[in-house]
């Protein structure tokens, strides 16, 4: 058994690979050198298919696509050395278009949100955050943008198209919170195709039951002081959502303040952060094995977003929340004021999982035991913004 | 014959070590050039121009016979120089500050 982890950051993305024994990692990289990849992430069906968002500020967003593990990328639609242009004339190209839908067929399309000062704005592009690939077909991927919005390619893609039923259920109300508008995470329901959830920041978590068609709000019990009705049904920073593939209706949020847990698919939340030492924080993940172990990354404050007092340490639940004990074996227990993003976790399905980090700081943890110990793979990365992990056999 | 410079990120993107030479018929517009680098290098469309608005990005700026004509329209007329690859026309990367 190997394990591949995919680190993006932002000056490059890394490819670090081990045994099962995950004591000795090679590190590769770093692969599109200077550009941001805010992530990078492997297809369940085909691990050697690997999709990377790849963006700038000055060149703007770039689908990468690589068909051997990591070891060749080409944009989807121009391979060097294949035809700039396809048969009939027209050129390729257009694997890094993101074009909302306004098409008056799908619907009722919007054209502009909530801007910070409570009037509208257009909807503008900036950035793919999040690649979510299928379940069942290596050429069909999610991606979650920002300005929030869902968008698929069924080509590897080659080509993007909004899933505009999203932005239709309430996308109007939706206004950005510091960190923009970005839809960063999507969750696939492996026991029901046509349903999906997803999270917005500054907005919350939605779902569809009928493939993207409709979606609906599913934010209720969540509580955020800092919003004018605290219990209203958009709104809420949702900062991170995760289920068991084996139980996806049990579902576990870290937002802005607050651990939550739902155990009807989002229809009712209820808190969960117990014991923490900081109810804050970006990402939470499940035990590969165990569905109601959790892990989450406590961070001091909003404001602050470092460890309490410099210790870098992750709390584990084995009850599904309230009950919290401290992970810090191997990791700094002082003088440490890293954070750890929202996409920077990850779980590896080896029989002793193995849960992985990043931190802003550029380093890159592991634990080969469920997070007794720690130890980390690289020290001096880029600051690391996202943390995927393929088990391959 | 005309002689293009990108910006390193972009020479990687195309997967060329050097300069872009193009053959375009008549004068050439900033829109000529950036049509024909589009269908040349397709995996250049939107990095230069946004997709939808097709504007210039906003940390890129064009040079040509050393004059900033990042404002101009895009059917600017292209100096002589540069239509007849005596000199380059150049995309520089803007330094943006930090």
């Amino acid at each position: 058994m190997k394990v591949r982890v995919l680190v993006g950051t932002r000056k490059g993305a890394f490819i670090l690979t081990s045994d099962g024994k995950r004591e000795q990692w090679d590190v590769k990289g770093p692969l599109f050198g200077g550009w941001e990849v805010y992530h990078i992430k492997g297809s369940p069906v085909d691990s050697n298919r690997i999709y990377a968002s790849q963006t700038s500020d000055w060149f703007g967003q770039v689908i990468q696509r690589s068909s051997d593990g990591g070891e060749t990328w080409e944009q989807p639609g121009t391979p060097p050395g294949e035809s700039a242009t396809t048969e009939d004339g027209m050129p390729k190209g257009e694997s890094n278009k993101f074009v909302y839908d306004t098409s008056p067929e799908t619907g009722k399309p919007l054209t502009t949100h909530q801007w910070y000062d409570g009037t509208q704005h257009p909807w503008e592009f900036k950035r793919v955050w999040h690649l979510e690939p299928s379940l069942t077909d290596p050429d069909k991927v999610y991606a979650g943008v920002e300005d929030a919005a869902l968008f698929h390619t069924t080509d590897g893609g080659k080509t993007w198209r909004e899933i505009a039923g999203l932005r239709d259920c309430s996308g109007a109300q939706w206004s950005p919170g510091a960190g923009g508008m970005c839809l960063h995470t999507i969750l696939q329901d492996p026991t029901n195709v046509k349903r999906l959830y997803v999270a917005i920041s500054a907005a919350g978590a939605f779902r569809t039951d009928d493939g993207g068609l409709t979606w609906k709000a599913i934010n209720r019990g969540l509580k955020s002081e800092y919003i004018p009705d605290p219990a209203a049904e958009i709104g809420h920073c949702v900062h991170r959502i995760a289920f068991h593939p084996s139980r996806p209706e049990v579902l576990f949020m870290q937002k802005h303040w607050d651990i939550m847990r739902s155990d009807n698919a989002g229809d009712l939340w209820y808190e969960v952060s117990g014991n923490l030492p900081s109810d804050f924080g970006f990402p939470i993940a499940v035990h590969a094995h165990e569905p109601e172990t959790i892990y989450v990354i406590p961070i001091k404050s909003d404001s602050e977003h470092y460890p309490p007092d410099g210790k870098l340490r992750v709390y584990r639940s084995r009850s599904g929340g309230n009950e919290w004990e401290p992970l810090t074996k191997g990791l700094p227990q002082s003088d440490c004021y890293v954070n750890i993003l929202r996409d920077a976790m990850a779980i590896d399905s080896l029989d002793e999982c193995g849960i992985y980090f990043g931190t802003t700081g550029g380093q890159v943890y592991v634990s080969s035991n469920g997070g007794d110990n720690w130890a980390p793979i690289v020290r001096d990365l880029p600051a690391v913004l996202s943390v995927e992990v393929q088990t391959l056999s | 014959m005309i002689r293009i410079v990108l910006p390193q990120h972009l020479r990687t993107l195309a997967h060329i070590t050097s300069e872009v030479q193009l053959n375009v018929e008549g004068p050439a517009t900033l829109q000529i050039i950036f049509d024909e680098l589009e269908i040349h290098f397709p995996m250049l469309k939107g990095t230069i121009r946004d997709h939808v608005t097709q504007q210039r990005r906003p940390y890129l700026r064009f040079f040509a016979c050393g004059k900033d004509i990042s404002h101009e329209p895009f059917d600017f007329l292209l100096p002589e120089e540069v239509n007849s690859g005596e000199k380059p026309f150049m995309i520089i990367g803007a330094i943006a500050g930090g």
